[in-house]
């Protein structure tokens, strides 16, 4: 237990150092010890030039730590260094109590690439469960590093790890009339951040395609809410909802060919279905309530949204087309804002009660109206987003007057803060899996 | 959208909810009293408003209407401001103005964009009833997006549940 707490204090201290530099700073709160021990031995490095600044041992670390399944050993209780399947003594790992040993090597590529391979040992079978290799340009040894946690996640869990995913979040920095917006994109475990457009007015819902190449956001600079599409590679992007009233809350189909948004030019905000290369919307509800934050249900084939046609808002489903309203919660005097776990069997929701606000995750997985737990311990959280394996959820919260956000595995065992080191972050939306 | 106007404006109505003064009488300052200057034109009063007053008039300087938690139903200490700016659209009907519909943090954001658009139009909607035209009135929500007051308690997100005046064209 103690040594526990040492790991955790040593990551904290680790992720403040290299995250002020990167801007975004990654700090555990919470940790569990009913989690699977695993060493990620430091990777050695055999190529000729300089060694990388990457640890790629301590990536694969501290993604399987955040997940809230995994707890590493920390760096300073790691006593031996094999680099090849032959050195591993089991003995020694079957000493620290770790399940499992994740060992690796660097050596030169073609074309100044690097390779790495690595190797996951069962300690107590003292078996070879894994051996592969992969390619990375050295600027992207950590991109490598997060494909190694998924694989070693998905061998030992049986599900897709998402460790090699980004996220895209909001910053707001200064306050009143000068405040400055950006819309940032960034790895899950908040590195490489980078600025996908800046305003000097509100930005707010950003989106991703199921592609992760484009993001659907909406922006307050023409002076009323509209949304974009932008391109992330190229920067290039378009107005795509400008209508008189509400734009908003866009949300791209599961095939990438639609965007399902908000527009109030009819009177009140409806639901909508644009098809994105005609731009043709189709009305899906006609309530005079709001019908808003609508979110595609994995088939393609159902919508799932926030209204308060019942008085306060709650969470409703309907077929993409248009069609009959079913109301989804029921649990709670305000829940909002769904986002949908892997398969859309889980959904996680803002929910209110009197002043406090926070992240609840419905569980539909044994049929009726499901189970609701709340997941997340502050006043003010919102804007769930779960991780596309359905094991995390990233949301927003109110820490003083500065906005933060947490990432909270789907069980609420596991959470780390993730904070801007100047100004409020809010809007976390979490990518897709990532293509090779 | 940042005009120093609703700022001035905003502070002018924290001072105080003072009645609405309609101008029915020639007031004994003004030009049409003092003979001595015969080639200014006499002002005749005839209980219209004009642009002057905007800055002027105490009812007209105040630009905020404020509501309840999760409503958006016009409250009675409203009704005065909403009456003259009413009238006022209704003496002048080349004025325009944006109503800015503005929501507290709690709740979600899209959600509050409905709101507050829910709320401009129940501005909107009252000063239709007291004489404003639906062409003069555009009503741009901002949900939560826009806050006055970034505490997080009763007092700060009263005056963040709001609806703010901005004329576009006098």
């Amino acid at each position: 237990m103690k040594r526990f707490h040492w790991l955790f204090v040593l990551i904290g201290l680790l992720g403040a150092r290299i995250g002020l530099a990167q801007g975004l700073m990654v700090d555990p709160v919470q940790g569990s010890s009913a989690a699977i021990p695993v060493a990620a031995v430091p990777f050695a490095f055999e190529g000729t030039g300089m060694p990388p600044d990457t640890d790629v041992g301590a990536v694969v670390a501290a993604d399987l730590n955040r997940s809230g399944q995994f707890r590493a050993l920390g760096r300073a209780d790691i006593v031996e260094f094999p680099a090849r399947p032959g050195d591993v003594k089991f003995a020694t790992w079957r000493l620290l109590k770790q399940d499992f040993l994740v060992i690796g090597r660097i050596s030169d590529a073609d074309a100044g690439a690097l390779r790495i391979e690595f190797e996951l040992f069962d300690v107590a079978k003292q078996a070879r469960l894994m051996g592969l290799a992969i390619g990375a340009r050295p600027n992207d040894l950590r991109g490598a590093a997060h494909q190694i946690a998924d694989l070693i996640y998905e061998k030992i869990l049986g599900i897709r790890g998402a460790f090699w995913t980004r996220i895209a979040y909001v910053t707001a920095t200064g306050i009143g009339q000068n405040t400055q917006y950006a819309l940032m994109v960034a790895d899950s475990d908040g590195f490489n951040p980078q600025t996908v457009v800046r305003s000097r007015e509100p930005l707010l819902s950003p989106a991703w395609s199921p592609d992760g190449k484009r993001l659907a956001y909406v922006s307050f600079e023409r002076g009323n809410s509209s949304i974009y599409i932008q391109e992330l590679t190229t920067g290039s992007r378009q107005v795509v909802a400008a209508y008189r009233g509400i734009n908003g809350a866009p949300a791209f189909s599961p095939d990438g060919s639609k965007l399902a948004l908000t527009l109030s030019h009819s009177g009140n905000p409806e639901i909508y279905v644009m098809d994105i290369a005609t731009r043709r919307t189709t009305q899906v509800t006609r309530h005079f309530s709001i019908d808003t934050e609508p979110v595609w249900m994995p088939d393609g084939a159902t919508l799932v949204f926030t209204s308060d046609r019942a008085g306060k808002p709650q969470i409703y489903s309907v077929p993409a087309g248009g069609g009959d309203v079913t109301r989804v919660s029921f649990q709670g005097e305000y829940n909002a804002r769904a986002s949908l776990g892997y398969q859309g069997k889980t959904l996680a929701m803002a929910q209110g009660s009197g002043n406090v606000y926070r992240i609840a995750v419905l569980d539909r997985s044994r049929g009726g109206a499901g189970e609701m737990r709340l997941i997340s311990p502050g006043s003010l959280d919102e804007s769930p987003s779960f991780a596309p394996n359905g094991s995390m959820i990233l949301y927003a919260a109110r820490e003083g007057k500065r906005g933060v956000l947490f990432a909270v595995s789907a069980d609420g065992r596991v959470r780390q803060r993730l904070v801007l080191a100047d100004g409020d972050v809010r809007e976390p939306a979490w990518g897709p899996f990532r293509q090779r | 959208m940042n005009n120093p106007m609703r700022v001035i404006l905003s502070v002018a109505l924290v001072a105080s909810l003072a009645a609405c003064t309609k101008k029915t009488e020639v007031k004994p300052d003004e030009p049409v009293a003092q003979p001595t200057q015969p080639e200014v034109p006499a002002v005749v009063d005839d209980g219209k408003y004009d642009a002057s007053d905007l800055d002027t008039d105490s009812c007209l300087r105040q630009r905020v209407v404020y509501f309840d938690f999760d409503k958006a139903e016009i409250k009675a200490e409203a009704e005065a401001i909403l009456k003259c700016h009413g009238k006022y659209l209704t003496d002048r009907p080349s004025a325009a103005m944006t109503l800015e519909g503005h929501a507290d943090e709690r709740g979600t954001r899209e959600y509050n964009l409905g709101l507050g658009e829910r709320r401009g139009n129940a501005v909107s909607s009252a000063l239709q009833a007291n004489g404003g035209q639906a062409s003069q009135l555009n009503v741009v929500s901002y949900g939560e997006e826009r806050p006055t007051c970034s505490d997080s308690n009763e007092d700060c997100w009263g005056k963040n549940r709001r609806v703010e005046i901005v004329y576009t064209a006098k």
